[in-house]
Parts: structure tokens; sequence; C-alpha cells
């Protein structure tokens, strides 16, 4: 193993700007921002239903703003179509039956100290490493 | 008033996800490359959050109510039930398949790329999907 690309500052200031938009989206409106959670309530559900949407919307404004005050944002998807089909209907499917994701489970759960959540992240890292040690990187 | 956090706290949370390059897939999976080159940047993206948020989160759960809201809404299940391991395994498949998950997901539609629309489409057709199977479950 080799450590490649490794950017411990930016990936530590990043995650704490997230840790506050969780901090502030709990103490103001109480609820967990598991961007899962908020994206599938969003559609399938009534209650909260804009403040489902302007949370996704924030979420796409995040890159655009950081792309005003900075240089071109790096973002790489080299998969082919028919994985990028299988990979996002996994992913909704996976994340809406185990009740979460990375940010539902990964942060806030853990966060909250919360076996489940503990659970979940050790499983979701665990099938995403095999995934990636078989059909490479 | 609780939407106009939740478009602000969604924003911090894109600057985030931005900053720390997981709007990235191949950065995300760079991580997952453990057993080849690892870059294992992402473990603190999660440190860094969790540094924040743990602490607030239980000096701020006792108080009786949020500040906008009426009520807190936090999960309160404990039992680990076959849905959680399953659904999180599949997740991790797809995560470890193209390199995104449900937040950047949704913060890489700001690129205008066919290809992550497609991801984000038949991500929301997987919550169809689950939705649909937990329902006849019960």
């Amino acid at each position: 193993m080799n450590i490649v690309n490794f950017t411990p500052v930016s990936a530590f200031v990043g995650g704490s700007l997230i840790g506050f938009a969780v901090f502030i989206f709990f103490i103001f409106n109480g609820r967990m921002a598991g961007v899962s959670n908020i994206a599938s309530n969003a559609l399938m559900q009534s209650t909260d239903r804009l403040d489902n949407f302007l949370f996704l919307f924030g979420l796409i404004l995040g890159p655009i703003v950081y792309s005003i005050f900075n240089n071109e944002i790096v973002s790489n998807m080299t998969s082919s179509l028919v994985l990028i089909i299988i990979a996002g209907l996994l992913v909704g499917f996976g994340t809406n039956i185990g009740n979460g994701c990375t940010s539902g489970h990964g942060i806030c759960g853990i966060s909250r100290l919360s076996l489940r959540s503990i659970i979940a992240t050790i499983s979701f890292i665990i099938t995403g490493v095999l995934t990636v040690f078989i059909f490479g990187a | 008033m609780t939407k106009l956090i939740s478009l602000i706290s969604g924003l911090i949370f894109g600057l985030g996800l931005t900053i720390s390059g997981m709007v990235n897939p191949e950065k995300v999976i760079g991580f997952l490359n453990i057993f080849r080159e690892w870059d294992p940047s992402l473990i603190f993206v999660m440190m860094g959050a969790i540094i924040i948020f743990s602490p607030l989160y239980f000096i701020f759960k006792r108080k009786s109510r949020p500040i906008i809201a009426q009520f807190f809404v936090v999960p309160s299940r404990k039992d680990l039930d076959k849905n959680l391991i399953i659904g999180a395994s599949l997740f991790g498949i797809g995560w470890g398949l193209v390199g995104l998950c449900p937040g950047p997901a949704i913060s890489v539609l700001s690129f205008f790329k066919t290809e992550v629309y497609i991801f984000a489409v038949c991500m929301f057709i997987g919550f169809f999907i689950g939705n649909i199977f937990l329902t006849k479950k019960s």
C-alpha cells in the first residue's frame, strides 16, 4: 500500500464545515442532515418538502459559490454508463432500506454514538473497499 | 425560517464537500483503494465533521426544543436488523463502483455533466424501489 494524493488539511477544513452545517440544521430545525433521507423525503413525502428541496438546492449551490472565489473544481468520473446506472440504483436502494448514507450514518449517527450507524458505516466501507479491489480503480 | 436554515445548511454542507474534494469521485475511489494506492483524506473529512458536531450534539440535545422548529427529530432505533446491514452493504457496492454517495451526487449536479444526472435519476429510482420494498415487507 502506498499513500497518494493525501490532502489532510483541506479534507479536515471541509469536514469541519460539514460538521457545522449538520449542527445548524440540528440546533435550528431539530433534524439530522442525512442527505439520502432528505433527498428521498423530498421526492416521496409531503412533510417538510420545501425544506428538503432547499437543502438539496444549497448542496448544488456549494460548488457554484466556491468557484466564484477559487479555481476550477476537479471532478472526474470515469465509469461506464452501465456501471453508473447500476451504482445509482444500488446507492438509492441501499441507503433507503439501510436508513442512511455517509452523512446520515457516517457523520450524524457516529456523532450520536449510535450503534446502528457505526455498524452501517463499517458495512459500507468494507463493501466499498472490496468493490474497488475487485473492479479496480 | 426553517427554510432559510435548510438552504444555508445545504450551502455550507456543499462548500465543505467541495473544499474537501469529495465532489471528485476519483478521490473517493482513492480512499476505497486501500490495497493499492490509498488516499486517506476521507477519514479526515469524517473526523473534522464528527469533532465539530458530536460535542455540540451532546451539549444541545438536552435542550427541550430546537431554536426554530417545535421539536427535535432524532432516530431512536437501537436494534440491528437485516435491512440496515444489507442496505448499507449494497450502498457500499454502488459507492465503490463510481465514487458517488448521495451528498456529492447532488452537489455535482452543478457541473452540468450528463453522467451525473443519469446517476442522480437512478439514485432517485433506487429510493423509490426501496420504499416499495419496505412497504411490501411491513
